[in-house]
Formats: C-alpha cells, sequence, structure tokens
C-alpha cells in the first residue's frame, strides 16, 4: 500500500513536470495561436478584435497565471476549449480516444496470434531451421520502419488486391484490419524475440529436468509447466507495449488515416490548437502510467510469492 | 569487488588499473579478429558513410532540381527509380537522403551521449542533493512515452533539421544518465579512485581520467546499438512533416511525398523506405556484433 501511494505521488510529480514542459513550449513557440485563429476566419483582422480575443483566452496573462489556472481546470476535469474545433478539449480527446482504443486492442489481439506461437515455436526448435526463421523474420520486422510497412500492406492488399479499404473517416471492422496488421507486425518483431527469451530461460529451470525425469511429454512440460511460468515476464512487456500503443502512433494513424488520437494531435499541432496539444500530452501521460501502475499490481496478484518479498 | 584489492596502495594501484586496460585492450584486439561478422558488418556500414559524405558526387543528377515535363515518371534507364511530383530524380535524392539521415543520426547519437554521461556523472559521483534532483528529473523522463513529447516539441517549434535533433535528444538522454550513473557508483567506490583523491588529484582530473574512461565502453555499445533506432525516430518525425523540411532530400519525409502518390507513382514509397530498411538493418546488425564483442556475457 505504501509503494502504491509512493508511486502515485511519483506520479502526480511526472505529470505536473510534463505538462509545465509541454506550456513554456507553447509558450516559446514562434507563431501566434491568435492570428492563426483569426485568419481561418478569411477576413482582414484588426488590431483591437486581436488584443479582445487575446484576453478571451487568457492569453495576456502572465505565463505562471495562465499555468495555474489552466492546472486548476483540469483538477475539475476542464481542459479548456480547443481553438480550432470550438468544442471542450475533453471531448474531443475521448473521441479520438476511442479509436485509438480500439486499435490498441485489435493490434494486441493480432500480436498474441502471431508472436505467441512463433516465439514459443522458436524456443522449443531452438538452434534449428524454424528458430533461424523466426529470428531473421523478427530481425527483418524490427530495421523496418513502421509507416514503411503500413504503405506497403495499403499498396499490396489495398490497391492492389483491393481486400480492404485504404482511407477511413469512419470507424469500420474492414478498415481496423490493415493499421492494426502493421502496429502487430511491427511490435510482433520484438515481441516474438522475448517470448523466445523467456521461455527458454524457462526451460533452464530444474523444475523442467525434473518433469523430464519423471517421464512427462514435452508438450505436457511445456503447456503445464513451462508456459505458466512465463506469463509474469510476458504480461509486463505487453503492458508496457499497450502504453505505447496508446500514446505513439500517430504515424501509422496518419498512413491510414485512422480518427484515433495521435493523428488528432497531429493535426492540432499544425494548427497550433495548444489546449488541445497540452490535453493530449498529459492525457497519454496518464494513460501511461496508469497502465504502468496496474502491470505493476498485477505482479503481486499473479505471483503471491512477490507480495512476500515487497514487505 | 572493491575489498580484493586491498592491498594495493598509492602508485601500485595506477599500474595495476593500467594492466587491466592493456588486457582487456589485447582481448578486445583478438575478439575483432575472430569476429568475421564485425568485420564485414563494419565494411558496410564505413560503405554507407562514404555514399554519405561523397553522395553529391555520387548522385546521377541534382537531387533539388528537376522539370516538371519528367514528373512521376516509372523507372528507366534514364532515371533508374524514377521521378518525383517535380520531375527530380529519386535515386539522386535518395542517395543525398544518406547524408541527411545519417547525419542528423550521427548529431542526435552523440548528442544524447554526452547530455545522458553529463547527467549520469555528476548524479553518480556527487550524490547528495545534485544526485537526487537529477534522477528524479530523469526518472520523469524515462516515465513517459518518449515519441509523444517529441512529436510535440518538434511540431511546436517547427520542423527543421535542428529542431528534430532537440527534439529526440529531450526524450532519449535519460536512459544513458540512467546507465551512466550506475557504472559510476560502481567505480567511485573503488579503491584507485579514493588512492586519487587521497593524493590531491582534482575532482575534475578524476572524472577525466579515472570516471569518464571506464564509463565509455558501455555508452559507446548502447549509442551504437541505437543508431537504428534513431534514424528509424528521426525518419518517423520527418514523415509527419515535423523533421526536414523539403526541398530536402530526406527518406521519411520523400515517403510523406510519395504517400500522395501511391496509386500513380509507387516506386516514390518503395525506395526510400527500402533505403531506411537497408541503412538501419546494417546498422543494427553491426550494433549487435559490437556488443558482442565488447560485452561477451550477454549473449
Amino acid at each position: 500500500m505504501k509503494r502504491i501511494i509512493g508511486r502515485l505521488m511519483q506520479m502526480l510529480g511526472t505529470l505536473i513536470g510534463v505538462s509545465f514542459l509541454t506550456f513554456c513550449l507553447t509558450w516559446l513557440a514562434p507563431g501566434d495561436p491568435v492570428s492563426m485563429l483569426l485568419e481561418t476566419a478569411d477576413t482582414v483582422v484588426s488590431a483591437e478584435l486581436v488584443e479582445q480575443t487575446r484576453h478571451d483566452l487568457g492569453l495576456d496573462q502572465p505565463f505562471l497565471v495562465q499555468y495555474v489556472n489552466w492546472a486548476g481546470g483540469v483538477l475539475h476535469g476542464d481542459m479548456g476549449m480547443s481553438y480550432s474545433a470550438k468544442k471542450p478539449v475533453v471531448d474531443k480527446l475521448l473521441e479520438g480516444f476511442a479509436g485509438t482504443l480500439l486499435l490498441a486492442v485489435v493490434t494486441i489481439i493480432f500480436v498474441l496470434i502471431i508472436s505467441l506461437p512463433l516465439g514459443i515455436w522458436s524456443a522449443v526448435k531452438r538452434n534449428k531451421l524454424p528458430d533461424y526463421i523466426v529470428r531473421g523474420l523478427s530481425f527483418i520486422g524490427v530495421s523496418m520502419p513502421s509507416f514503411w510497412i503500413g504503405l506497403l500492406l495499403l499498396y499490396f492488399f489495398g490497391l492492389k488486391l483491393r481486400l480492404f479499404p485504404i482511407a477511413q473517416s469512419e470507424v469500420t471492422a474492414a478498415g481496423i484490419v490493415l493499421p492494426a496488421l502493421t502496429l502487430a507486425i511491427y511490435m510482433s518483431s520484438k515481441y516474438m524475440r522475448q517470448v523466445r527469451t523467456v521461455i527458454l530461460e524457462e526451460l533452464n529451470h530444474d523444475y523442467v529436468v525434473g518433469a523430464r525425469a519423471r517421464g512427462l511429454s514435452e508438450t505436457t512440460i511445456l503447456w503445464k509447466h513451462v508456459l505458466p511460468n512465463a506469463i509474469l515476464p510476458l504480461i509486463t512487456l505487453l503492458g508496457m507495449s499497450i502504453g505505447w500503443l496508446l500514446g505513439g502512433v500517430a504515424v501509422i494513424e496518419m498512413v491510414f488515416s485512422w480518427p484515433g488520437i495521435g493523428n488528432m494531435a497531429v493535426r492540432a499541432i499544425s494548427m497550433r490548437d495548444y489546449p488541445l496539444i497540452e490535453g493530449f500530452v498529459l492525457w497519454i501521460a496518464i494513460v501511461y502510467m496508469v497502465i504502468n501502475l496496474l502491470v505493476d499490481m498485477s505482479y503481486s496478484w499473479l505471483d503471491p510469492r512477490l507480495k512476500k518479498e515487497a514487505r | 569487488m572493491a575489498h580484493t584489492k586491498t592491498f594495493s596502495h598509492g602508485h601500485g594501484v595506477s599500474n595495476v588499473n593500467m594492466d587491466i586496460n592493456m588486457d582487456v585492450d589485447s582481448n578486445l584486439m583478438s575478439r575483432i579478429k575472430a569476429n568475421k561478422q564485425f568485420s564485414i558488418y563494419s565494411a558496410l556500414v564505413v560503405l554507407i558513410i562514404l555514399v554519405a559524405i561523397f553522395a553529391p558526387w555520387l548522385a546521377p543528377q541534382d537531387p533539388l532540381v528537376g522539370e516538371m515535363k519528367n514528373a512521376l515518371q516509372t523507372p528507366s534507364a534514364e532515371h533508374l527509380l524514377g521521378t518525383d511530383k517535380m520531375g527530380r530524380d529519386t535515386l539522386s535524392r535518395i542517395i543525398c537522403g544518406t547524408q541527411t539521415s545519417l547525419f542528423m543520426t550521427i548529431c542526435l547519437v552523440v548528442l544524447v551521449a554526452v547530455v545522458g554521461t553529463f547527467v549520469g556523472t555528476m548524479a553518480g559521483y556527487f550524490g547528495g542533493k545534485i544526485e537526487m534532483v537529477l534522477m528524479r528529473f530523469t526518472d520523469m523522463m524515462l516515465s513517459f512515452p518518449g515519441i509523444v513529447l517529441a512529436i510535440a516539441i518538434a511540431g511546436i517549434m517547427g520542423g527543421s533539421v535542428i529542431n528534430t535533433i532537440l527534439a529526440l535528444c529531450v526524450v532519449s538522454w535519460a536512459k544513458y544518465a540512467r546507465l551512466v550513473r550506475s557504472l559510476v557508483l560502481k567505480i567511485r567506490n573503488q579503491d584507485f579512485i579514493t588512492a586519487a583523491q587521497l593524493c590531491g588529484t582534482s575532482t575534475k582530473m578524476i572524472i577525466w581520467q579515472h570516471i569518464l574512461p571506464n564509463t565509455l565502453p558501455m555508452v559507446v555499445i548502447t549509442a551504437a546499438m541505437d543508431i537504428g533506432t534513431m534514424m528509424m525516430e528521426i525518419a518517423g518525425l520527418s514523415f509527419l512533416g515535423f523533421g526536414a523540411q523539403p526541398p530536402t532530400p530526406e527518406w521519411g519525409l520523400m515517403l510523406n511525398e510519395g504517400r500522395q502518390y501511391i496509386q500513380t507513382a509507387p516506386w516514390l514509397m518503395v525506395y526510400p523506405g527500402m533505403a531506411i530498411f537497408i541503412v538501419v538493418a546494417i546498422f543494427n546488425l553491426w550494433g549487435d556484433s559490437l556488443r558482442d564483442i565488447l560485452d561477451p556475457r550477454q549473449t
């Protein structure tokens, strides 16, 4: 319990630090959000109107006052209004997050389908042909930029074979396959290796030798003894990738015009929509850290031995 | 480790230390010679560097100027990899892109390693309040998906080669700081440091002469293994439009431009991606084999 409170305090510190850093950036940045905002209206802008808007948005106040006001709003669940969409930032974030979350869930399912069997196969057939094939695939996948994988899939499956739509403004079942597959290929290349390492480590333990001595079949040893023990490190790795998926897939969302939070952030940045950018960074920080905390907490639940050690 | 050397005093200590270093060096040379893979990958890396340096002479045509009447031509004898929307030769742009990508990556990796080593050394050597503040800051940077912040920084500051490098540096140094601090903590309490302190060696000299040389190998391995990843992150930022700006020949940017012509001119998205893939793969192989040589325990 004490550990969790400590973690929460550390998280709070990180949130303050990260949001302050983003705030400083928007303050230091070249380009004026007010003129960006007004110029889109396509009329000549008077100096008074610029001053008025600046005042309405609170941009004429000193920097620290702006930050404190904003942080105070966040505590009440109010992240301000998006300049470009004229909607509360919270609404925009939730809208984009729904798409990203869906993509993340489908991706994780694909990752498990691809990397668990291949990783286990590679570990069991260590230094034989299957192992070399899996390691080769994994190496190729790690060295390919994810957005290039996306473009290639888009070209072959979307344009040549016409199996999947090439761009979508709405979330559809067919539309999710390619972006999720792209992310899954990219992630699986790392995950396969890690599955292999974890299984190999488990296979070296004495209990496996014991089980073999008792005459158990290799299949039984693998499924009943090795896999349950290997689950814990695998969950950690997966948990970390979920955090990454929920925050860092702007590139893939852009390739497939997927209506997710990363795509939204990229657009917000080009439009200098500062409240939306600040909200985005803070939101990703929260999601990422909460997931890491949950992963940590799941350890002691999955492996009660760790509970004793922690005390 | 520390208590095994309790018997060495004064000047003897530095001799012991030198012997160890020489031992490591001769071992290193024999291991490099034994490792054929490393020689092959090193040769390939040198080849890439040579391509980058001599890019302006190697490129068959001007990467920045094209004729509009040649726009979007399919690969042919004259334009081996086709032309882009401005009629520029794709092959020439890819060759010159090697220079941009490699230059940006090397700047980034060196900058990250230097900043990380500086913070890590300060924290590890001085300890106390300095260490607490620096490490809190490091932990903060590590508990957050860096690429999100990098996108925000590069995007808000405006895309350019320098801003991309700075943005990625801001989010990547923490790993090195952590690594160097743990190394420095191990070295700091060894007897040869205490001996140096007793001899009245200045703090600056101790750090330069004793601490840094001992942390360098691990930092170099980590940096070498990071080259591929960093190169991809740079290309990713450029692909989003927050990195190198047109008309710079840069692979990520070329992929971004080619994306719009995926139906009519697929070669514009195939070849720059291929270039990234090949170069990143070579650097990854090289980094892995370098690690095998310098740090055989990990394999």
